[in-house]
């Protein structure tokens, strides 16, 4: 395992996610993070690769302070995630865009209105919310859809849906959670290509995936996890296989 | 809250009331039947306390006097009386006015053999109290007074009066800790599907970066709305059946309207009203917020 490691050579210029000795273990059963150490810098691509039960899951929640570390020290943009406030939440994920596998759009709502949504939460006025949310469907190529329901929509759509979501505050952290794991390849390839082009704008990128074959294809930087432990950190990284 | 948001949580909260059209409807059922039978109680209780009310008022202790007592102490004493706090009225009368109404209750043309007033010492206060379960303590006072030779009291109505006041103050507490009960199961069960409906929507909006109170106002709304509309329509039905019902007892019975007096729709609904309503808003209120609170730890 131990020469599977590969440190990071260049010295990272501003972190923007850092995790020192974090462990995470739930009320029964075993730990889900041990002892992770992990520094990513603004402006990266990463990608998360592991099996079921690797702690990815559970990294992705700590980062979005959905759960709180057992200990160590965890920093995203800035905010110490072990100490942050209740009511300071919000504002630190309205810096963190996020995209999950079963897309979570409202379906009560239409296209323009779930996009709308992220807007109104950080108190946007209409003027603005005119202007940004067409101009971000244009980007996903929805921008002919913008009354369709959901369920109106294909799979891939639903996806770049949620990415508009995601995108349109201009988050400094786009989490993608599984993002092509419901999706047939061509539509994971668009997706990927989306957060591709997002990542060069300057967007902090970290997928979680499954997909073999693109974590192989985009030569990006990949960790790896097993048991909860970071068994491998490569830049320009391929997909471990486990046997 | 700029007014743009302001007029969209508004906007969400009636919307939400649509977009869920059966939990809307189980809702306003629920807030419904439960203020139903709290506003039928209300006009049933409270037309038995007044019926009680007037009997009470209605009941009277007589003070007679000492033989050739002056008309200062008299005037003195009436006005000791009066500054007691469970009297409610006096009212003199004097041995001719008693000897009056002595002759037109009973006599009739026989009176014209009296020459001269047989109830010369005769002369009284009439004393009408607040409460009838005072009675006993206001006549052991009269009897010490110096200058009253005699008090008479209607011992049997005054008890009557004042059991049937606590039986209905028993039955009152009795019935609204039932209704209670049955309204705090019925809610919590909607609540419970309330939660079911609402929780993806609430996880959404908190990882998107919905404050607390951004996720909680629609809901807030939408949940004051299901109680302001779930309390209007059991204060209409009442209202129309009560005065139907009123209708029908007067019409039907006018012998008993002379000794019944039933109070009006307008009186019961005095303080049925916003008490009906503001219990409706309030389980609304109540009830989202504990709906939203489950799923805002995320």
């Amino acid at each position: 395992m131990a020469e599977r490691r590969k440190r990071r050579s260049a010295v990272p210029e501003k972190e923007i996610i850092t995790l020192t000795k974090v462990s995470k273990a739930y009320s029964t059963g075993a730990p889900a993070l041990k002892d992770v150490n992990l520094h990513i810098n603004r402006g990266e691509f990463v990608f998360i690769v592991g099996d079921s039960g690797s702690g990815k899951s559970t990294l992705i929640k700590l980062l979005l302070r959905e759960l709180t570390i057992t200990s160590g020290y965890i920093n995203v943009m800035g905010y110490d995630l072990s100490k942050i406030r209740h009511r300071k939440i919000p504002k630190f994920r309205r810096n963190l865009g996020v995209v999950f596998q079963d897309f979570r759009l409202l379906k009560d709502r239409n296209v323009y209105e779930n996009v709308a949504f992220a807007q109104r939460i950080i108190q946007k006025s209409n003027k603005e919310i005119k202007k940004n949310v067409p101009s971000i469907l244009a980007i996903v190529g929805l921008a002919g859809k913008y009354k369709a329901k959901p369920r109106q929509l294909s799979g891939g759509e639903q996806q770049r849906v949620a990415l508009a979501r995601a995108l349109v505050n201009k988050p400094t952290v786009l989490l993608a959670d599984e993002p092509t794991g419901n999706l047939d390849p061509k539509n994971s390839w668009e997706i990927m290509k989306l957060l591709e082009q997002i990542n060069e704008s300057g967007t902090t990128v970290i997928v979680v995936t499954h997909n073999r074959e693109i974590v192989n294809a985009m030569q990006k930087r990949v960790i790896t996890l097993k048991k909860g432990v970071i068994i491998s950190d490569e830049e320009k990284g391929g997909y471990i296989d486990e046997d | 809250m700029r007014i743009n948001s302001f007029f969209y949580t508004l906007r969400q909260g009636v919307r939400n009331l649509f977009r869920n059209k059966w939990f809307t409807l189980a809702s306003i059922a629920t807030i419904s039947s439960c203020l139903f039978l709290f506003g039928l109680f209300y006009a049933i209780v409270t037309n038995f306390q007044n019926i009680v009310h007037r009997a009470q008022e209605g009941v009277a202790v007589y003070v007679f006097f000492d033989e050739g007592l002056e008309d200062s102490r008299i005037q003195e004493i009436g006005d000791m009386i009066l500054r007691r706090t469970e009297v409610s009225d006096v009212h003199f009368v004097s041995a001719e006015d008693a000897w009056e109404s002595f002759k037109t209750d009973y006599l009739g043309d026989y009176a014209d053999g009296f020459t001269e007033n047989p109830l010369q010492n005769s002369a009284n206060y009439e004393v009408y109290l607040n409460d009838v379960s005072m009675q006993s303590a206001l006549v052991t006072y009269l009897e010490s007074v110096d200058g009253v030779r005699m008090v008479n009291r209607s011992e049997i109505v005054a008890t009557t009066l004042t059991g049937v006041n606590a039986l209905i103050a028993y039955v009152s507490v009795g019935i609204i800790a039932i209704l209670f009960a049955v309204s705090v199961f019925l809610i919590s069960n909607t609540v419970m599907i309330g939660i079911s409906v609402r929780k993806e929507e609430i996880n959404i909006m908190k990882y998107i970066g919905a404050t607390d109170f951004f996720v909680r106002s629609p809901f807030v709304i939408e949940g004051m709305m299901i109680g302001l509309i779930g309390a209007a329509i059991p204060l209409g039905i009442i209202y129309g059946v009560y005065n139907m019902v009123m209708e029908y007892v007067t019409a039907r019975f006018s012998m008993l309207s002379s000794l019944l007096k039933f109070l009006t729709v307008e009186e019961v609904f005095h303080i049925l009203t916003p008490v009906s309503l503001g219990i409706g808003v309030g389980i609304g209120f109540l009830g989202s917020i504990v709906t939203v609170r489950k799923h805002l730890r995320v």
